[in-house]
């Protein structure tokens, strides 16, 4: 069963490359009991938005990933 | 509005503070941000470029700062200024975080933040971000700005600093961590 340290490193993972269907099952049903590790899946989820977000990134929705 | 290379000069003055906070997270050094802004700006008016609007402008002259952000990059790394590797991989973040068991060390759960468009408009936010990076080891503050906030891809990462993909993950892996708690600890509950 997974636990919290490794469904961390799941959703993280989950934001550099596609998770396996099994990694992607796992943290699924790990979410979907945990509120603690939701609340930190979405907040890796906002920092991986940061770059678009930064004050110091232009304004406007027309940016792309390089 | 059409931007031209004479209209672009006003816009430079806005931009640059924010063109230099972002060297600086990017570089952790005053003088290569100030180089590569003024670099960035060299190269923005050399090029007779005209642009439907000021956020197609400001998305070009980002797109420069990015290239001359990653020459002072490789600029750095080859002169041996780069901290070896080991030392910051070597770091207890994941046994202060969490049990033995794989749990959530009780003072270490994650709380709700709220909604992210709340949290992302606070300037407070912001300045909180910009030290938690600060407070974050050389690498680990690499890694996790080419990837998040340049939005380069780990296998370019790898390219660009000799790490290898695993290790990337793993630093990426901390530095979310890391970060998470920071901002909580020095934002979140200051709200409450």
């Amino acid at each position: 069963m997974l636990m919290c340290r490794e469904a961390t490193r799941l959703m993280s993972l989950k934001l550099d490359r596609k998770l396996t269907f099994k990694e992607r099952t796992a943290l699924r049903v790990h979410l979907s009991i945990c509120s603690a590790c939701r609340a930190c899946a979405r907040q890796f989820d906002l920092m991986h938005d940061l770059g678009h977000r930064h004050p110091a990134a232009p304004a406007g929705d027309d940016r792309h990933d390089a | 509005m059409t931007i031209t290379a004479s209209l672009a000069a006003t816009h430079f003055s806005h931009m640059r503070p924010r063109l230099v906070a972002f060297a600086r997270l990017q570089l952790r050094d005053a003088a290569a941000a100030e180089d590569a802004v003024q670099e960035t700006l060299l190269t923005a008016f050399e090029k007779s470029a005209t642009f439907e609007g000021r956020s197609e402008f400001e998305t070009w002259v980002f797109g420069i700062l990015k290239f001359k952000i990653l020459d002072q990059l490789r600029h750095q790394k080859k002169q041996g200024r780069w901290q070896p590797l080991n030392e910051d991989l070597d770091d207890d973040t994941l046994d202060r975080l969490f049990e033995a068991n794989g749990h959530w060390q009780p003072n270490a759960r994650p709380n709700d933040w709220g909604q992210p468009e709340h949290v992302l408009d606070n300037q407070r936010f912001w300045q909180v971000f910009d030290a938690c990076m600060l407070a974050l080891p050389e690498n680990i503050a690499r890694i996790f700005s080419l990837r998040e906030l340049m939005g380069l891809s780990t296998d370019d990462i790898c390219k660009e600093t000799g790490v290898s993909e695993t290790n990337c993950w793993v630093i990426l892996h901390r530095a979310r961590l890391r970060l998470r708690e920071c901002l909580e600890r020095g934002w979140i509950r200051e709200q409450e």
